[in-house]
């Protein structure tokens, strides 16, 4: 039953109906396109069994995904660990922390998720070219998915992004461009660009409404790996502003049709991290003003550095309604909260990674996020991708010939010393 | 006073294809009503019900966009072009 529960694109802003089709803005009032969903007919299936018996990956919930297919386009992306984090957490000052160690996707980052729903809706509709614009995550995960599915890809990049990222996609395969610009002059680009090449479908483009959809998937594994309860809070980083947006959406999808325990559906407070350099989304919140106000990007959380946030105003109004709030942070503080993470969890994260700890703590410290909440930080992207801004973070600490004598003077009693003080966590 | 607005390829069927017009106006309000004077149906495609901007729709002024200005009544000097551009949608 191919896309039963799926109706039609609808505008978000004026209502306004279209096809199923690579259309992604309203031709009336220029709103976004958006999925809509038989949710009635969707919560009368048993979905909790549905879930349980599918394939341990995003698309176990293809119940609630908006393109149905028994062989989607993927590389195993999705149901990453969600990770009790009890050393953060007593650094921090919270109770219950839970990270959602999206760094164990395939290509190491969030982004598998939404393109395994793009690609798979284009591959339907007759797509034999993937692209994108991208500040590195997506270039690299849209690369490998069209290499899995035999589609030819193209992606668009800031120049002088980080080594990693251009890499992956170019050895993937892709057609990498580097464009002498920011981010949202490469997006403006790729605007111009659908209507060029039609037969191309850039997955954050005219494939935006699906692709968007994939980012619900977090808020589906959040509540089921939590025993199908919603948690109290969750902080997200901000770029687009579309991950925060649909994390946001699939919690409520979930109450929607009956999947959480008790009345949990109410009140999941959504909180928003951005790194000082690109807070265009924080500064909004900061001044009460719905209308964010663009800005140029510096700060070296690249893949967070879009000054015109294409959903800032949606990742306002889900987090203003949840009751939560946007932080920003500094470079230093970010760079700060990488090398926190990784002591004390043994999860290496991007940059931002690093905005989103960051931010928790600022959030924590403030009392915005409470220690009597049961706490979930997403953990978007692998450190490997940004090695590049840790400097002397992640250089060996000596260099010393292969004696002992020479290891004994450069390391000596002092890491004897740091073991005692402490305290090991049994079984975890 | 005499301005330019310059309309964007998704509204130039309501203006016989033109992309500039030549409207009398001096604030940007008064220009895009101008505009729906001379080409009737622009005026539900820029606006609300309730007479404000439609949030997808950015209007610039001299490049600046008129939401971090005085809105709709942002001044418009003479010889200025007033710019309808959408905001469509893309990105992350």
């Amino acid at each position: 039953m191919a896309d039963a529960t799926v109706t039609a694109l609808v505008c978000r802003e004026c209502g306004r109906t279209y096809p199923l089709e690579a259309l992604h803005a309203c031709d009336w009032c220029f709103g976004p396109l958006e999925v809509a969903y038989e949710y009635e007919a969707i919560g009368a299936r048993p979905l909790r069994e549905e879930i349980a018996a599918g394939p341990r990956t995003i698309w176990r919930y293809r119940a609630l995904l908006p393109v149905d297919d028994a062989q989607p386009v993927e590389l195993g992306g999705g149901w990453t660990p969600l990770v009790r984090a009890e050393r953060l957490a007593a650094e921090l000052g919270l109770g219950e922390l839970w990270l959602k160690d999206d760094t164990a996707n395939p290509t190491g980052s969030f982004k598998d998720r939404v393109v395994s729903v793009a690609l798979t809706k284009a591959r339907q509709l007759g797509f034999k070219v993937a692209a994108c614009a991208s500040t590195g995550n997506l270039a690299a995960s849209i690369a490998a998915h069209a290499a899995r599915a035999g589609m030819v890809s193209v992606v668009l990049v800031p120049k002088d992004l980080e080594r990693a990222k251009t890499a992956m996609a170019a050895v993937y395969g892709a057609t990498v461009v580097a464009v002498d610009g920011d981010y949202d002059e490469v997006n403006r680009l790729c605007i111009e660009l659908v209507a060029e090449h039609e037969s191309w479908a850039f997955a954050n483009v005219n494939l935006r409404a699906y692709y968007a959809e994939g980012s619900k998937t977090l808020a589906f594994e959040i509540a089921e790996q939590l025993g199908w309860r919603a948690p109290d809070h969750v902080v997200v980083p901000i770029g687009s502003g579309s991950q925060l947006t649909k994390i946001a959406k699939g919690f409520d999808e979930l109450g929607k049709v009956g999947l959480l325990t008790g009345d949990e559906s109410a009140g999941v407070r959504i909180s928003g991290a951005q790194a000082e350099g690109c807070s265009p989304v924080a500064a909004a919140f900061e001044r009460g003003s719905d209308a964010v106000r663009p800005v140029r990007p510096s700060t070296i959380a690249r893949s967070l550095a879009i000054g015109n946030p294409a959903d800032g105003y949606y990742a306002l109004q889900s987090v203003r309604r949840s009751g939560g709030a946007v932080e920003s942070v500094s470079d230093a503080e970010l760079l700060e909260a990488i090398g926190l993470l990784a002591r004390t969890e043994g999860i290496f994260a991007e940059t931002a990674g690093g905005v989103t700890i960051a931010a928790l703590a600022k959030l924590a410290a403030a009392g915005v996020v409470r220690r009597d909440e049961r706490v979930v930080a997403i953990v978007s992207g692998h450190g490997l991708k940004t090695v590049e801004v840790l400097g002397a973070a992640a250089e060996p600490c000596a260099t010393v010939p292969p004696t002992l004598e020479a290891f004994e003077a450069a390391v000596g009693e002092g890491l004897t010393e740091r073991a005692a003080t402490e305290e090991v966590l049994a079984c975890r | 006073m005499p301005v330019t607005v310059r309309v964007p390829t998704q509204l130039r069927s309501l203006t016989g294809g033109v992309g500039e017009v030549a409207v009398e106006a001096s604030t940007a309000g008064e220009a895009l009503r101008a505009l729906d004077a001379l080409h009737p149906g622009l005026a539900e495609r820029l606006f609300e019900e309730s007479g404000s901007l439609r949030r997808f729709v950015n209007v610039f002024v001299a490049d600046e966009d008129i939401r971090f200005g005085a809105g709709l009544e942002t001044p418009v000097a003479e010889g200025e072009t007033v710019s309808i551009v959408p905001a469509v949608a893309g990105g992350a």
